[in-house]
């Protein structure tokens, strides 16, 4: 969903990013363009916990579920097909 | 002995055994001095010679390990530099060490590529990881910037035969001064064997070791894991980064890990986990913390998720790489304490008037043996102020700037910081140099900068913030600001703002006052 990329990108540039307007794609690695160092994870997951209303196990804090914008919404989009609607 | 001899050593004696695991690849010793031998011949072949500056501005990988190496084989000085450095930082390292030579990658091509258009010295710089930039960008970049070598690209040249002695530089390693401009510690070839020496003797390191460094290589901690696991002929696991610790632990028990060294962040993250039990780490025979103190809740709960691991907790600052460390036996008796001075080096405690303090005293921390710096890059001031004159002429001796305690039998307690240097995540951090970049943004007119209590952190950096009347700038503004300008560990996670900062009757900030 593009709500779920507009809002982390949003988040990123407010808070993480190293500063400027810096052009985030869908699919670019957090961690290779050093948007995001090891704390700034921690972060970024607390604030997708919040905004989105889900709780991360830790053994989903990985790579394929955080590390761009496109993984973030994937990661998503699996969490609540496995939550039945209440 | 030089440092880059003791791993050709290693590569010698055992060229089929595996050297570095990094990015899901494995290579053996003979692997990597090739890849060094190569990258030497390419540098030579541009021109670095002895004693000229090689800047690494690399994440942990490959290219950063042999490049390291590279430099000191063709008796060259390499410089690491932390990948999240920001343009200008990056330019006044380059700027200020003169340096002939940049290592880097396509990734960080947004830093550098500014970084060098503020820089005339380096000739060349070699770029891992793709394309070399954008020339329509730079017009000075293109005879400047070429790639980094591939694996198989042949590097024609003369051998090389430096001449290099144990008294040149190895390395300079930029440090955070309470000053606010980066300082550049100079380490001799004999510095660093020293250190080197000393540490993976107390440690008992081993050959048949399998080391996971998960610490920058920019962190003079990280680094000697390397210089270390290639003394020894041991096997280092690189780690990008700690940023997903259960990716790191996966890895950690899939390559039967058995050292790991870390900082208290990065055990703090650890032990957040639950299941950790479940990973399979029993290969871990070895913890090793330094950077700041673990609680001695967090050493309880360390052993006993790993009670067939030894705990060493140690102290140390780059001028000297470590300073101490307390022996596991003793942690049970002094939990908190970092020991005693390491093998071949003497420490002891002195008052304001450099006398040397008996047991039970509280003073600071002086530092004797071959592992002592020999001062700051081209800053005779800044040196004078912490290396004085020894006993024997000529000699000289470390001031740490750091205040310790001493027991009855003379085991050491950190107490804080002579100046107000800010420690967190492990790293420095330089309050005026975050002041200094908080005051060039638009509208401030004055800025003072603290570290508060954090859990995770250590400390936090915390910004008051003065701002010209009729100006108004929110907390995110300053952050990203900072962010555009400083390493991110040094940007202030608070941010107050206040009406005028107490002033002492000089006029100078008193940060006592703030918190």
């Amino acid at each position: 969903m593009q709500d779920v990329k507009n809002k982390v990108r949003q988040f990123l540039r407010d808070n993480l990013v190293m500063g400027g307007d810096v052009a985030i794609a869908d699919g670019t690695s957090f961690m290779e363009a050093h948007i995001l160092d090891s704390t700034g994870f921690i972060e970024l997951i607390t604030f997708v916990e919040e905004t989105f209303g889900v709780a991360v196990d830790e053994e989903e804090m990985l790579p394929e579920n955080f590390d761009s914008l496109a993984n973030i919404d994937g990661y998503l989009a699996r969490k609540r097909a496995a939550k039945p609607a209440a | 002995m030089l440092l880059h001899q003791l791993f050709e050593t290693s590569a010698r004696k055992l060229p089929g055994k595996t050297a570095l695991v990094c990015d899901g690849e494995r290579h053996s010793y003979a692997d990597i001095a090739s890849r060094v031998d190569q990258l030497a011949r390419l540098l030579h072949a541009r021109g670095v010679r002895r004693g000229d500056r090689v800047a690494l501005f690399l994440d942990n990988g490959l290219e950063m390990v042999a490049g390291v190496y590279a430099a000191l084989r063709l008796g060259a000085v390499f410089m690491p530099v932390n990948p999240l450095t920001k343009q200008d930082k990056l330019a006044y390292l380059l700027n200020d060490s003169r340096a002939s030579a940049l290592v880097t990658h396509a990734a960080l091509r947004g830093i550098w590529q500014e970084a060098l258009l503020a820089n005339a010295t380096v000739h060349t710089c070699l770029v891992a990881g793709g394309s070399t930039g954008d020339s329509g960008r730079a017009g000075a970049l293109p005879e400047r910037c070429l790639p980094y070598p591939g694996p198989h690209d042949a590097v024609e040249g003369p051998g090389i035969e430096p001449q290099t002695i144990d008294q040149d530089l190895a390395s300079i390693i930029y440090t955070s001064g309470s000053t606010g401009d980066a300082k550049g510690v100079m380490l001799t070839h004999l510095n660093m064997v020293s250190a080197a020496r000393s540490i993976s003797t107390y440690l008992g390191l081993r050959e048949d070791d399998i080391v996971l460094c998960a610490l920058p290589l920019a962190f003079d901690y990280g680094l000697y894991q390397v210089l270390m696991s290639f003394k020894l002929g041991a096997t280092l696991v690189l780690e990008r980064s700690f940023a997903f610790p259960v990716k790191v632990l996966e890895t950690m028990a899939r390559e039967r890990v058995t050292v790991f060294p870390g900082v208290p962040t990065m055990f703090t993250l650890l032990m957040n986990l639950k299941g950790l039990e479940s990973f399979g780490l029993s290969a871990l025979r070895m913890i090793t913390n330094t950077a700041a103190a673990l609680s001695e809740e967090h050493i309880r709960r360390l052993r006993a998720l790993f009670p067939q691991a030894t705990l060493f907790s140690m102290y140390g600052l780059t001028e000297c790489k470590r300073v101490t460390y307390l022996p596991p036996e003793q942690l049970n008796l002094r939990p908190t304490s970092v020991g005693r001075g390491m093998p071949n080096e003497e420490v002891w405690l002195v008052d304001e008037a450099g006398r040397r303090l008996p047991n039970g005293s509280t003073g600071e921390l002086v530092i004797r043996g071959s592992n002592v710096m020999r001062g700051y890059w081209e800053k005779p001031v800044e040196t004078a102020k912490c290396l004085k004159p020894g006993p024997i002429p000529g000699e000289m001796m470390l001031y740490s700037g750091d205040m310790f305690r001493t027991d009855e039998e003379g085991w050491l307690y950190f107490v804080g910081r002579k100046d107000d240097i800010i420690k967190s995540r492990g790293e420095k951090i330089s309050p005026r140099e975050v002041e200094n970049a908080i005051c060039s943004l638009q509208g401030v007119v004055d800025a003072a900068v603290i570290g508060v209590p954090d859990e995770l952190l250590g400390q936090a950096v915390k910004a008051f913030v003065v701002l010209k009347e009729g100006q108004a700038l929110n907390e995110r503004q300053v952050i990203r600001h900072c962010l555009a300008r400083l390493e991110n560990f040094m940007v202030p996670k608070y941010v107050e703002f206040v009406t005028e900062l107490p002033k002492t009757d000089t006029g100078k900030v008193r940060k006592k006052g703030l918190a």
